[in-house]
């Protein structure tokens, strides 16, 4: 078995007792990356010796036996939007194509304490805006599983390198399904923890009072030890929760042992009717893992969450409202890009030359819209109208939780679609996260595990849970998983022959 | 709720500092046009007496205690300006209004 | 040239109403979210980190000691200290702010409807105040290639964010009719009272000058009987000075508008401090939608009603009882007490009064020789180089007879040059009274026999004459006799 076909806790095992080193492991994923990230391009940034510095000094802990943390050696991928010191940190936007940050994400501070050596940084939606990577000022990547098509977004570049195989690990960040939709139309693993639980210092802000950074991996357990590694409360962002991390990893092999016996799942009745409905291979595949979870001892109950319909236009009057501000810091002063500045034009000027040059349409659409739903006279009819509503939409999930102890659904309406085929029409990419915003405007935590495949494409299944209810979400998505075709492991030789193939077709690369 | 104006996005753009194309004006009308339709239907939603949400966890008197930390190293400050003079951020002259 | 009425035409047809707008930033020893330090004058961008440079991905966390002094300064202004508030985002773009959004307050200031009384000419007035709540700053500009630094002309500009994110609390009175003529001085008298108040609490050093207290002035016109006019608000008001004259000046200006039958614009309008002029900024016609909405970065904020009631116990007593207190204590007409909070005198002269001197001695030397030798170095009174204790002990001096106030000015000369304390300087400069009798009479004797007619004039009882031979006797002396012991030996040896 190669390296890389293993997964996170058993790489760490490997490392831990001496079977592998981490220079070895991280060597491997390096390698991985130069023979099919040409292909894929999931990688903004490829950062070798950092990578193997810090296995160097993971394999010296192994060596001077220090009792070495869960994941210590092994490697991961950080998507672009969290803030890395010494390394580039673009958010894929021209605004900050040669910014280098002075500090480090509180995360990516516990990452390092973790001896977990940084691979490099994953492509995205500029600023985390979109569903399919396309909105990439350099470029969209392609989705593993057939390069002519999307490996969702925001942050496909970390779904993807998952999926390829070039890390066992990657850090994602959710507004509005941003680690859950790309896992599921990669086939990986993707968890939206509870808002709050994990820290947003250094993470490049596009919604506030919704962005949450996750792991993302091949499966729950991989996905639990990660989370336990960047969860906690931190100082620095007055929106942290001070509370115990949910015990996610015992959950995770609570879940592996198959029993889900006396629990149960509710199943959003708006979601599976009329035109929010997902599309007829998707609702097959989902239905055949609910199936499953009944036969694992699950009792399904139908939840009513009538406010569920009004959360993508809550959300899309929120997300952009706090963008339109959050973004307003790019300005060509203090770092980032600077456009038009002749010496003859003021400064107002060159100002909007610079955010005209540095922002790309999806990004100015979503300023444009958020500009309009605070300014004077609507902010009440919008962002306070929003705000309300996402009372009703929590009120649902609270009294669906009374029913129930976790709601499934299928993550996305539909499989990874072709390059192009939505970014014409803005809505038509926005209801990819029809199924994922109601647990950002909630809060709660949200995993997305996969569960088969549609037409060849992977399918994903979501699992939602009250606030810090973690645990519960990644004891479900575990227990499903040992009903399922572990999909990368079987098909990772077809993945990578693909790969190799389009490999060679440029040049050898 | 109206349709949104060719003149109310150039507008909006100016709040937002954005200098956009003509085309990208058209565009941007026809398409926010599409979502504030989708938007309408919050009107319908009745919110009589019901209380905004602004996070999951709703966190009270969150505060720092008075005490210094360290700042930036001055050269990492200016590192990544795009143009500085005399250990400050040199920006074109402000047309605007006295300060 | 802009046109201007008498002042006393123009109060004589025009109520003005004022309404004051006041920034003061808090010497918390940390920005208001973030743990930079807040020195004075460092070198630009040394104290800047991630959070107040506005780089991608740094928070704010709020600073209790910030929120504390606000709610300080909300009781001692009579506030409602709220039970729910929280932050709001002021969008515009401007370089100095790094977020191009300032973390202000919206609809929930933490504190509300308060009030100051000042007295004018013996007449009291009530300012209401609307609110008080918490921003921060922005940074400094400094424009380069323009005439004297200004914005006009200017080539280019340079940003300081040292000053970006320092607390910054905002105190807005509501609009302040019924002051009439004295309106000048009522809006003085507020600023001066806001001043003394803020101090007292020592959460600013309140320096007008240094811009730790920034008032922006805003000023109506209406004719008796009808409805308030539109209003203009004059900012760069840098001293308690500048806030009486803007006030003067705008009523001579808009009134002399208002006689022409012309509009008053409503705009925002800049004092200048050489000319007392003030000149036109960016009109509120083009005011830019500030788009606020709640700070999602950071937490409400319920201010429990034990800690608000803790910090109300440890207010100080008010500047106004203080000095009525003191007052009485030292015995002083109202104008005499005016003139030593003017002069800011009153810690000085209260601890010299501590160090041993008596009321009036300590108000003499303050008020009257160490003002004059402040007035003349153009220094604050505070600033001279003598201490209280130095004024007490050179009191004690001249009680005891072993200076004059002549030598004792003399001896002020030396410790203000660094010489040493007064007895130091006094011996040093051997500036002793002659107490030695003897030595007196010899110098008596001798003026008498070199002024045998005044003499006689004062043995025919004509005693003001003695006056010519003490001149003679403090002459030969030169200066260190006690006149009044030598009026005395004449007097004996004449009668
Ligand atoms: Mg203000
Ligand atoms: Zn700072």
């Amino acid at each position: 078995m190669r390296i890389i076909d293993k997964t996170a806790a058993e790489l760490a095992a490997d490392i831990r007792e001496g079977r592998l080193t981490s220079v070895e492991v991280t060597t491997a994923f390096l390698d991985r990356i130069d023979a099919v990230d040409g292909t894929v391009k999931a990688f903004l940034h490829v950062d070798r010796e950092g990578a193997l510095a810090t296995a160097r000094e993971a394999d010296a802990a192994v060596a001077a036996g220090e009792a070495t943390l869960p994941l210590a050696g092994v490697p991961i991928a950080v998507k672009d939007v969290v803030v890395t010191k010494g390394l580039p940190t673009t958010a894929s936007s021209k605004m900050l194509e040669n910014w280098i940050p002075p500090y480090d994400a509180t995360i990516v501070e516990r990452i390092k304490a973790a001896r977990m050596p940084i691979l490099g940084k994953t492509n995205l939606d500029e600023f985390a805006m979109g569903s399919s990577t396309e909105y990439s000022a350099y470029g969209a990547t392609a989705n593993p599983w057939d390069t002519g098509r999307i490996p969702g977004g925001s942050g496909g570049g970390s779904a993807a390198a998952v999926a390829a195989k070039m890390a066992p690990l990657a850090i994602g960040t959710d507004t509005g399904g941003s680690i859950r939709q790309p896992g599921a139309v990669t086939g990986t693993f993707g968890a939206k923890p509870t808002y709050g639980s994990n820290s947003r210092y250094g993470l490049i802000a596009f919604s506030s009072s919704l962005d949450t950074p996750g792991p993302v991996s091949r499966n729950a357990l991989d996905a639990a030890l990660l989370h336990e590694v960047i969860s906690g409360h931190d100082p620095r962002d007055s929106t942290s929760i001070d509370a115990p991390v949910p015990p996610v990893a015992e959950a995770a092999r609570l879940g592996a042992a198959g029993d889900l016996a006396g629990l149960r799942l509710g199943v959003v009745k708006e979601f599976s009717e009329g035109a929010d409905a997902a599309e007829p291979g998707v609702l097959e595949a989902y239905r055949a893992g609910v199936d499953q979870l009944v036969k694992l001892g699950a009792q399904i109950v139908e939840v009513s969450c009538p406010s569920f319909v009004y959360a993508l236009p809550t959300y899309y009057l929120i997300a952009p409202s706090e963008a339109s501000s959050n973004l307003a810091r790019y300005d060509g002063v203090r770092y980032g890009l600077r456009a038009g500045d002749d010496g003859e034009r003021g400064l107002e000027e060159v100002m909007s030359l610079t955010r005209e040059a540095g922002f790309g349409p999806e990004v100015k659409r979503r300023i444009i819209l958020g500009t309009y739903a605070l300014s004077a006279g609507y902010v009440d009819a919008f962002y306070g109208k929003a705000q309300k509503v996402r009372t009703l939409i929590k009120r649902d999930f609270e009294a669906a939780f009374e029913q129930c102890d976790a709601l499934i659904s299928p993550t996305t309406p539909f499989t990874a679609f072709k390059f192009g085929e939505r970014t014409g029409d803005p809505y038509q990419m926005y209801l990819a996260d029809l199924y994922t915003i109601p647990s950002n405007l909630y809060g709660g935590p949200g995993v997305s595990v996969p569960v088969g495949l549609s037409e060849g494409m992977p399918v994903g299944l979501q699992v939602m849970g009250p606030v810090m209810g973690d645990d519960i979400t990644y004891r479900v998505a575990a227990a499903l998983e040992t009903t399922q075709e572990p999909l990368l492991a079987d098909t990772a030789p077809e993945i990578s022959a693909n790969l190799r193939f389009t490999a060679f077709s440029e040049d050898g690369k | 709720m109206s349709t949104i104006s060719r003149e109310e996005v150039a507008h909006l753009a100016r709040l937002a500092r954005l200098e956009v194309t003509d085309d990208e004006l058209d565009a941007f009308a026809g398409q926010l046009d599409v979502i504030l339709e989708s938007m309408k239907t919050l009107g319908e939603v009745d919110t009589e007496g019901v209380q905004p949400t602004s996070h999951a966890v709703p966190l009270v008197n969150v505060f720092r205690e008075d005490r210094p930390q360290p700042s930036l190293p001055h050269d990492d400050v200016l590192a990544g300006g795009p143009d500085t003079a005399e250990g400050r951020f040199r920006v074109p002259r402000i047309l605007d209004e006295e300060e | 040239m802009t046109k201007l009425n008498a002042y006393d035409a123009a109060v004589a047809a025009y109520e003005p109403v004022l309404g004051l707008e006041t920034h003061i930033e808090l010497d918390t020893n940390t920005k208001m979210f973030c743990g930079c330090a807040t020195a004075f004058g460092a070198e630009p961008n040394t104290q800047v980190c991630p959070v107040c440079l506005a780089l991608p991905g740094a928070l704010p966390v709020a600073n209790k000691a910030a929120v504390e002094a606000t709610i300080k300064i909300g009781l001692a202004l009579n506030c409602r200290i709220a039970e729910w508030t929280r932050f709001a985002r002021k969008n515009y773009f401007y370089p100095d702010m790094p977020k191009n959004f300032q973390t202000s307050q919206y609809e929930e200031p933490l504190c509300e409807d308060g009030f100051v009384d000042v007295v004018v000419d013996g007449e009291s007035y009530r300012i209401e105040i609307e609110r008080v709540h918490l921003e921060e700053d922005t940074g400094k500009t400094l424009h380069v290639g323009g005439a004297t630094g200004r914005i006009h002309g200017a080539t280019e500009s340079l940003v300081d964010y040292n000053r970006a994110g320092i607390p910054l609390v905002e105190i807005v009175t509501r609009p302040v009719p019924g002051a009439g003529p004295l309106a000048p001085e009522v809006a003085r008298a507020y600023a001066t009272e806001l001043r003394d108040i803020v101090r007292s609490l020592g959460v600013s050093d309140v320096r007008m000058e240094q811009g730790s207290m920034r008032c922006d002035v805003n000023v109506s016109l209406n004719r008796p009987g009808e409805e308030w006019g539109t209003r203009t608000e004059t900012k760069n008001v840098n001293s308690l000075r500048s806030v009486e004259r803007s006030v003067r000046y705008e009523v001579r200006r808009q009134s002399a508008l208002l006689d022409a039958g012309e509009k008053i614009l409503q705009e925002t309008r800049h004092f200048h401090e050489t000319t007392g002029e003030t000149s036109p900024g960016r009109s509120k016609e083009e005011a830019t939608d500030y788009r606020y909405f709640p700070e999602p970065d950071l937490a409400v904020m319920e201010p429990s009603r034990a800690w608000v009631e803790e910090l109300r116990a440890s207010l100080p007593e008010p500047p106004r009882k203080r000095r009525e207190r003191l007052q009485a204590a030292w015995a002083l007409g109202d104008k005499e007490m005016q003139s030593v909070v003017n002069a800011d005198a009153v810690e000085l002269i209260e601890s010299t009064i501590a160090a041993g001197a008596g009321a009036s001695g300590a108000v003499k030397w303050w008020l009257g020789e160490l003002s004059r030798r402040a007035n003349e170095s153009g220094a604050e009174l505070g600033a001279l180089d003598i201490t209280p204790a130095q004024v007490a002990e050179l009191q004690g001096m001249v009680e005891d007879g072993r200076l004059n106030d002549k030598l004792a000015r003399q001896v002020i000369d030396g410790v203000l040059a660094g010489e040493g304390g007064p007895a130091e300087v006094a011996a040093a400069r051997g500036l002793e009274v002659v107490s030695d009798t003897g030595a007196l009479e010899t110098a008596v004797d001798e003026a008498i026999a070199a002024n045998p007619a005044v003499a006689e004039k004062i043995r025919g009882g004509k005693h003001a004459a003695a006056g010519a031979l003490i001149g003679a006797v403090m002459k030969a002396t030169k200066g260190q006799a006690d006149a009044g012991t030598v009026r005395r030996i004449i007097l004996d040896r004449l009668s």
